[in-house]
């Protein structure tokens, strides 16, 4: 007989623990977290910086002290997790099928799934630099973990390619145990991290910040002796003549994170090209029913708050879908349509007869824009306008939507959002 | 040390002599100045099994071509590794360079290529929906294949092993001594070496080793090429190897799926002279880029995952050089073995090996074992199977690399079993683990770990490659 759970969430990250604390709390006996590493808490176990909690707990946390809150939470609930286990599939009829040294391969029927396996980070394969490939090259989240984990030192002369939140962190830390960071280059024009992290983490320590470079050459036979530097036009195409050597023996990479959608894509779950994350309705759930979604697996997050707020409600509405506390969807649906400098939205589409009394959507601009507002427009009526001195890539954005305020539009089929002069 | 045969390079070339060697009562080693086997042009090709037809006809090149072409599949079951024949198809894609199509037929047949037909744009729409909208005909060559080149070179060279080749690793030859009728001592960074016979497989460095014993020198010129590999995902786009008919657009562009599923694209041909000199160029990556779209649309090279450059090992006479020289008796060249060499290389151990045998009388050892295992992919074992294994093992268990799901027991095997892996690239080379999407980001701590714990090593002590190609420099605030 095959084990079966209500809820089986992949990965004992943020998400997976805040989805099963919640799942719990909304009555769901049978619940288990499968986890490939060797403990919970995913990637914030090596995010040994503080700034994490503001929103959830109202103080500033690390990463493994933010970690060990929810962790504790599932504990004290009692929520069964199994760790050092990979799950190898997931079929469309909901089989997760996992593997450890104790068990083997074994198959579990879930109820309902829910999708937190996180995001990796963009190789230098997929960046496509030319050069040599000598030792010495690292994502910055690889350098992360030996450094904050390991306590080992992957180099002292440091070159770091993109300014993502990771990337910007690591420019501090390497510089705390020892390391001479000489350069971060961003191939935008503008910083794809957060704004408090640039300044932290690059202005306070005098580390300069090219934006509108890249690397174009990477030298070193066996460890990494240089990289060249170019500024690129508004096309990205490096212009010759800029170039700039720099010998260093470490180049890091922090250029954008993937959502890590291959078992998704096995089930069958549809995808959102923008996200790289599965498309979901106002529930978190996916094309596949009773499938569901959240954290950096369905959209790439700044801040685990946000994370843990979102799994929250995957892990509410997983309840509600396994105890049949839901109701019968009418079928009428209202899409949400980005436009105008938004990218995308999560949710994609909601069913206003399924929604929550209030409902987070969150996205992401194409852009830097200032002076600027936010406008959301029930079919062509506007309904919300929020200005902002400044909206960027790397700051993800929400509007709130009222359930009440949707039901007095009958016959609204779509919801634009965009950016608008002020 | 004396030994009655040496061998110099561990590349595809040199594992395959010495394993045909190893079928004989003979006293043999092999001498490579990298920390593995298949670090050179081996490793960085398009891992293309050649049906013939390229090669001038009557040359060594085309003899050895279509006998490694007929020997592949069935020394792939004897030694274990991963070998497709997908077939490959010349694509021509302007009518006038049709007459280009059918003279390279001809030179098929007359190579004794069997099989070989051209294919109308109908028939080749349906063999490859993806192939260009300006295709009007290509050569099929169904017996071409592909092959796992790592995985080729590493079972002649374990195969060798088993039967007695010893390996020295580290070991650069620095210069031959000629002993007359004694042989040769070799120097190398690793002290001296003696051996009656010499074999020079040093791909791109065959002319420095030639040119040590020989007045005539032999020049070798690195003829670098450029690739990118996509991702599984891509890796349906095309099912046979696809080659763009030498015409307008000069030697084009091949994409081929790899035996592993991945899309290969490349290469470039750019003769340089720095015989290290494996750097990806932004001009030769665009050319891949601009040329594959010549023979197949919409490849989708928004999935490439990693580029590389090889390094082929052209001489100017575009001919491969295997036999004694005879200005050096004893000292047989190996030189020259550029594509079709993973394809020749079977044959071309057998050529070096009878004149190996001849020269030295050797008789053969009834105690050869012509087969070998290669490491266990638990993919292909049934569930039961699978668990029964897992129980026995755990480590069969305990998936490391998450985009190859290579498993800790894979990882154990290559760093055990005959001339082991030592490095993050051999382990990668042997059980995939850090060869996919996420080009080892997840993967390498755990490999190091495994790596230091097994061979007894510090974490520090571990490489990328062997050499200088250390991952970690210190410890934290280790110079503050």
């Amino acid at each position: 007989m095959m084990k079966t759970y209500d809820i089986v969430i992949i990965g004992g990250g943020p998400a997976g623990l805040a989805a099963a604390v919640s799942a719990r709390k909304s009555g769901i006996e049978s619940i288990l977290i499968l986890e490939r590493d060797k403990e919970l808490g995913g990637i914030l176990n090596q995010c040994i910086h503080n700034g994490f909690g503001l929103h959830t707990f109202k103080e500033e946390l690390t990463g493994p002290e933010y970690a060990a809150r929810f962790i504790r939470q599932a504990e004290d609930l009692k929520i069964e997790y199994k760790l050092h286990t990979m799950v190898m599939d997931i079929s469309p009829d909901k089989v997760v099928t996992a593997m450890n040294r104790e068990e083997g391969m074994f198959a579990i029927q879930a109820k309902a799934v829910i999708l937190c396996m996180g995001c990796r980070e963009r190789p230098r394969g997929a960046l496509n630099i030319p050069g040599y490939r000598p030792a010495g090259i690292y994502s910055a989240g690889t350098a992360q973990r030996l450094v904050n984990r390991e306590g080992f030192l992957p180099g002292r002369e440091v070159v770091i390619l993109g300014s993502g939140d990771i990337g910007l962190i690591m420019a501090r830390r390497m510089t705390f145990e020892g390391a001479k960071v000489k350069v971060v280059a961003e191939l935008m024009p503008y910083s794809g991290g957060l704004k408090r992290n640039i300044v932290q983490c690059l202005n306070d320590y005098d580390i300069p910040l090219k934006l509108s470079h890249t690397v174009v050459d990477i030298r070193g036979r066996e460890r990494l002796t240089g990289v060249t530097i170019a500024a690129v036009d508004e096309k990205g195409k490096p212009i010759p003549g800029t170039e700039e050597d720099y010998d260093c023996d470490t180049l890091l990479l922090s250029c954008g994170l993937i959502p890590e959608n291959e078992l998704s894509r096995g089930a069958g779950v549809e995808m959102n090209p923008v996200t790289s994350g599965p498309v979901v309705n106002e529930s978190l759930e996916t094309s596949i029913e009773g499938v569901f979604a959240c954290g950096n697996v369905l959209h790439v997050h700044d801040l685990v708050d946000f994370v843990s707020e979102e799994a929250a409600a995957a892990g509410r509405n997983a309840a509600a879908y396994v105890t049949g506390a839901r109701k019968e969807a009418e079928g009428k649906i209202v899409r949400l349509n980005p436009t105008s400098g938004v990218r995308y939205t999560v949710p994609a589409f909601i069913r206003p007869d399924q929604m929550d009394d209030k409902l987070t959507v969150r996205f992401r601009v194409g852009g830097v824009y200032k002076n600027c507002s936010i406008g959301v427009y029930f079919g062509e009526e506007q309904v919300l306008r929020r200005k902002r001195p400044v909206v960027a890539p790397g700051e993800m954005e929400e509007i709130r939507l009222e359930k009440a305020k949707l039901l007095q539009y009958p016959d609204l089929d779509t919801i634009t959002i965009k950016i608008e002069e002020a | 040390m004396k030994y009655d045969v040496i061998i110099i390079g561990a590349g595809v070339s040199g594992c395959a002599a010495a394993r045909e060697l190893s079928r004989y009562q003979v006293k043999a080693c092999v001498l490579e100045k990298e920390e593995d086997v298949c670090c050179g042009t081996s490793k960085a090709n398009s891992a293309i099994v050649h049906a013939g037809y390229d090669a001038e006809e009557g040359s060594l090149m085309a003899k050895l071509n279509v006998e490694g072409n007929k020997m592949m599949p069935a020394l792939a079951q004897e030694l274990d590794f991963p070998f497709l024949q997908n077939g490959s198809l010349v694509v021509c894609t302007d009518e006038e360079s049709r007459p280009g199509l059918d003279a390279l037929y001809e030179r098929g047949v007359k190579n004794g290529v069997e099989g070989l037909r051209i294919v109308e744009r109908d028939e080749l729409v349906r063999m490859e929906p993806n192939i260009s909208d300006t295709a009007v005909a290509a050569l099929y060559a169904p017996t071409a294949g592909i092959v796992c080149p790592f995985q080729l070179n590493i079972a002649l060279a374990e195969n060798a092993n088993q039967n007695g080749v010893e390996f020295f690793f580290d070991t650069c030859v620095e210069g031959i001594e000629k002993l007359g009728a004694e042989g040769f001592r070799i120097h190398t960074s690793k002290g001296d070496y003696e051996a009656r016979c010499v074999v020079n497989a040093a791909g791109v460095y065959a002319d420095v080793i030639h040119n040590m014993v020989s007045e005539n020198e032999l020049h070798i010129i690195p003829r670098r090429g450029d690739y990118n590999l996509l991702d599984k995902t891509a890796g349906g786009h095309v099912k046979h190897t696809i080659f763009a008919l030498p015409g307008k657009y000069g030697k084009g562009i091949l994409v081929a799926p790899t035996v592993h599923g991945n899309l290969i694209v490349g290469p470039t041909a750019i003769d340089i002279e720095d015989k290290d000199g494996t750097n990806t160029t932004r001009e030769g990556l665009d050319e891949v880029a601009e040329k594959c779209a010549n023979t197949v649309k919409n490849v989708p090279l928004r999935q490439v995952i990693t580029s590389f450059a090889g390094l082929r090992a052209h001489q100017p006479g575009h001919e491969f050089l295997i036999g004694e020289l005879p200005e050096a008796p004893g000292f047989i060249d190996c030189a020259g073995i550029e594509s079709p060499g993973l394809t020749s290389s079977p044959a071309i151990g057998v050529m070096v090996s009878e004149i190996v045998r001849d020269l030295l009388g050797l008789e053969k050892d009834p105690g050869f074992i012509g087969t070998r295992k290669g490491i266990l992919n638990p993919e292909e074992l049934t569930l039961e199977e699978r668990n029964a294994l897992i129980k026995e093992q755990p480590a069969y268990g305990n998936i490391i690399c998450r985009c190859e799901m290579v498993t800790e027991g894979e990882i154990l095997d290559a760093i055990h079993r005959p001339l082991g892996a030592r490095s993050l690239d051999g382990v990668k080379r042997r059980t995939r683990a850090g060869m996919g999407r996420c080009q080892a980001g997840f993967c390498s701590p755990r490999t190091m770990e495994i790596l230091a714990r097994e061979l007894g090593k510090d974490m520090s002590e571990i490489t990328k490659a062997g050499g200088g190609s250390r991952i970690i420099v210190g410890v934290n605030k280790d110079r503050i």
